[in-house]
């Protein structure tokens, strides 16, 4: 489904990936690793958010290297960020329509945002600005990914700024969209929970894949039940007192 | 009225036919149509120069529509347009103006129209201007709204002007009684060598009387725009302007905030931001499938909703 071939990327004279290669054909993978270990930097140089500095992408055997991102997003890939953006007008339901591309569907949009926990009545007509919470906005960025659909969701580290509260429901609503979905979903996540339900995990570290195996063998590895402290990575690396 | 007459008021006044209730549509400087109901009498002034309205006290859920077409090439005027709303109403004036100029003379409109409205009634103001035409005579658009507002009255305005007028000066003044409240959504596109200035003066005098002024501005190609909000706090009262714009390729936006306190009890916020469209904006609707161009369009769709 997704290769990437020898991606590097460099920036402010420093390599924040090198050489990476992967091919993913699992429907939920995660991708985990240390902070600054280039998660989100390859997430979005899969969107097109960012252009490599070197490599080659192949999305179903097609070469998207040089997509713009809404060509990428036409072929079937969505990206939920990690900050959601906010827009000064525009409403729930204006984005929700573009993500669905059909316009606005009550009937469909109350199906979206109910998965997230969040009610239509009350949502549809919010603006998308800064009378949303950050909470909010997440749920809002999520259901938006499932509106659109397509052959690949990929979500930047979806629990970031989430209270714990929040947190458990949004574990379900990921359980749900990995039972539900037809498509395949990549997650840069620490979350032990998020972690378990993956099929396999992409440990980045230092711009390099780490490992990239089997779910319950890189868990295994970790310990990651018995310590339960929801960043056993950050454990591993010696940065965690959880 | 002719096609292209009809299409204008629809764009100015979302009218497919006449409207429900009182109506006065002046048509190139004569009144075309005109309706009264037992409540809201329409006259035409004395000086032939436009229209008073009168509401009766204790009006509820009625409307009145006063749209202005212009499509003969050269015509300019000057209208006065005067409502007196009583007390205890609850109505909603719809005017606006629309300029379609197909030849090689200017046209102008200038709209001077003046709300008194009476102790603890409500006017919901919508008022939208727009021009168009492929002629080299330009359209000119200068509105003066004044609102006097009694004790416990309250206006909720709604103004625009979103394409095709090569020049505006629009002036809105309003003076506040006690508990008297004001919310004011001013929206402005400019684009090409267009220019609009804009005056938004509010003088809260009565103790409990508040203000929220959001004016928003997209000014395109080589455009320019002139907003300056002026809150005068007098009483014990609450004053609020927001004033957001977006520049895009060559245009140019100045917004001049002003409060003035003249007493210990009055709060006053400005808040104004100037600033091309943010990149993630544009980003994040490019992850949903519009390209670039279309991502730009739907942000300032909604930025002027």
């Amino acid at each position: 489904m997704l290769e990437l071939q020898n991606i590097s990327f460099h920036a402010d004279d420093k390599d924040i990936l090198k050489d990476i290669n992967l091919k993913i054909d699992d429907k939920f993978v995660a991708i985990t690793g240390p902070n600054g270990s280039g998660k989100s930097t390859l997430l979005k140089i899969i969107m097109g958010i960012i252009t490599p500095t070197s490599g080659k992408i192949l999305f179903d055997g097609q070469d998207i290297t040089d997509l713009a991102v809404n060509e990428r997003a036409n072929l079937g890939i969505s990206f939920a960020f990690q900050q959601p953006v906010r827009f000064k007008g525009l409403k729930v339901k204006d984005l929700l329509g573009i993500a669905a591309g059909e316009g606005v569907d009550v009937t469909k949009d109350c199906k979206y945002l109910s998965a997230v926990g969040l009610c239509a009545k009350d949502y549809l007509n919010r603006e998308i600005n800064d009378t949303l919470s950050g909470g909010e906005m997440k749920r809002i960025e999520i259901a938006m990914a499932a509106a659109r659909g397509g052959k690949l969701s990929l979500f930047d580290e979806p629990e970031a700024g989430i209270d714990l509260w929040s947190f458990q429901s949004l574990i379900k609503v990921f359980e749900n969209l990995r039972r539900v979905t037809n498509g395949n979903i990549m997650i840069i996540s620490h979350q032990e929970r998020i972690l378990e339900i993956a099929d396999k995990i992409i440990y980045l570290k230092d711009g390099v894949v780490d490992r990239y195996d089997e779910s319950a063998k890189i868990m295994s590895d970790l310990n990651m039940g018995r310590y339960g402290c929801g960043c056993a990575y950050s454990r591993k690396e010696g940065a965690c007192n959880g | 009225m002719d096609d292209l007459e009809k299409r204008m008021l629809k764009e100015v006044a979302e009218l497919d036919s006449l409207p429900v209730g009182a109506f006065n549509i002046r048509s190139n400087g004569a009144s075309e149509a005109r309706n009264s109901t037992a409540n809201i009498q329409i006259e035409s002034r004395e000086s032939g120069d436009g229209i008073n309205v009168y509401f009766k006290d204790g009006t509820k859920n009625e409307s009145c529509h006063i749209p202005v077409i212009i499509s003969k090439s050269g015509h300019k005027e000057c209208v006065y347009n005067d409502f007196f709303v009583g007390e205890n109403c609850d109505v909603v004036i719809v005017a606006g103006c629309g300029i379609s100029n197909c030849g090689g003379h200017d046209s102008q409109h200038d709209g001077i129209h003046t709300f008194h409205i009476g102790k603890n009634s409500k006017v919901k103001y919508v008022e939208k201007h727009y021009g168009e035409g492929t002629g080299t005579g330009k359209k000119f658009m200068n509105p003066t709204t004044v609102v006097h507002l009694s004790e416990g009255a309250t206006m909720d305005m709604d103004t625009s002007q979103i394409a095709g007028i090569n020049d505006t000066y629009r002036i809105t003044k309003a003076d506040l009684g006690p508990g008297a409240s004001l919310v004011m959504h001013d929206k402005i596109l400019t684009n090409f060598d267009q220019t609009a200035k804009a005056e938004i003066v509010v003088e809260l005098n009565g103790d409990g009387s508040s203000c929220d002024i959001i004016s928003r501005g997209v000014a395109k190609g080589e455009s320019q725009q002139d907003v300056v909000i002026d809150i005068a706090g007098n009483s014990a009262c609450h004053g609020h302007a927001e004033c957001d714009s977006i520049i895009m390729d060559k245009g140019v936006i100045v917004a001049t905030p002003k409060l003035k306190a003249t007493c210990v009890d009055a709060s006053l916020i400005h808040e104004a931001a100037i600033g091309k469209i943010a990149g993630e904006q544009i980003i994040k609707l490019m992850t949903l499938g519009l390209s670039e161009q279309e991502a730009e369009q739907k942000i300032i769709e909604g930025f002027l909703r």
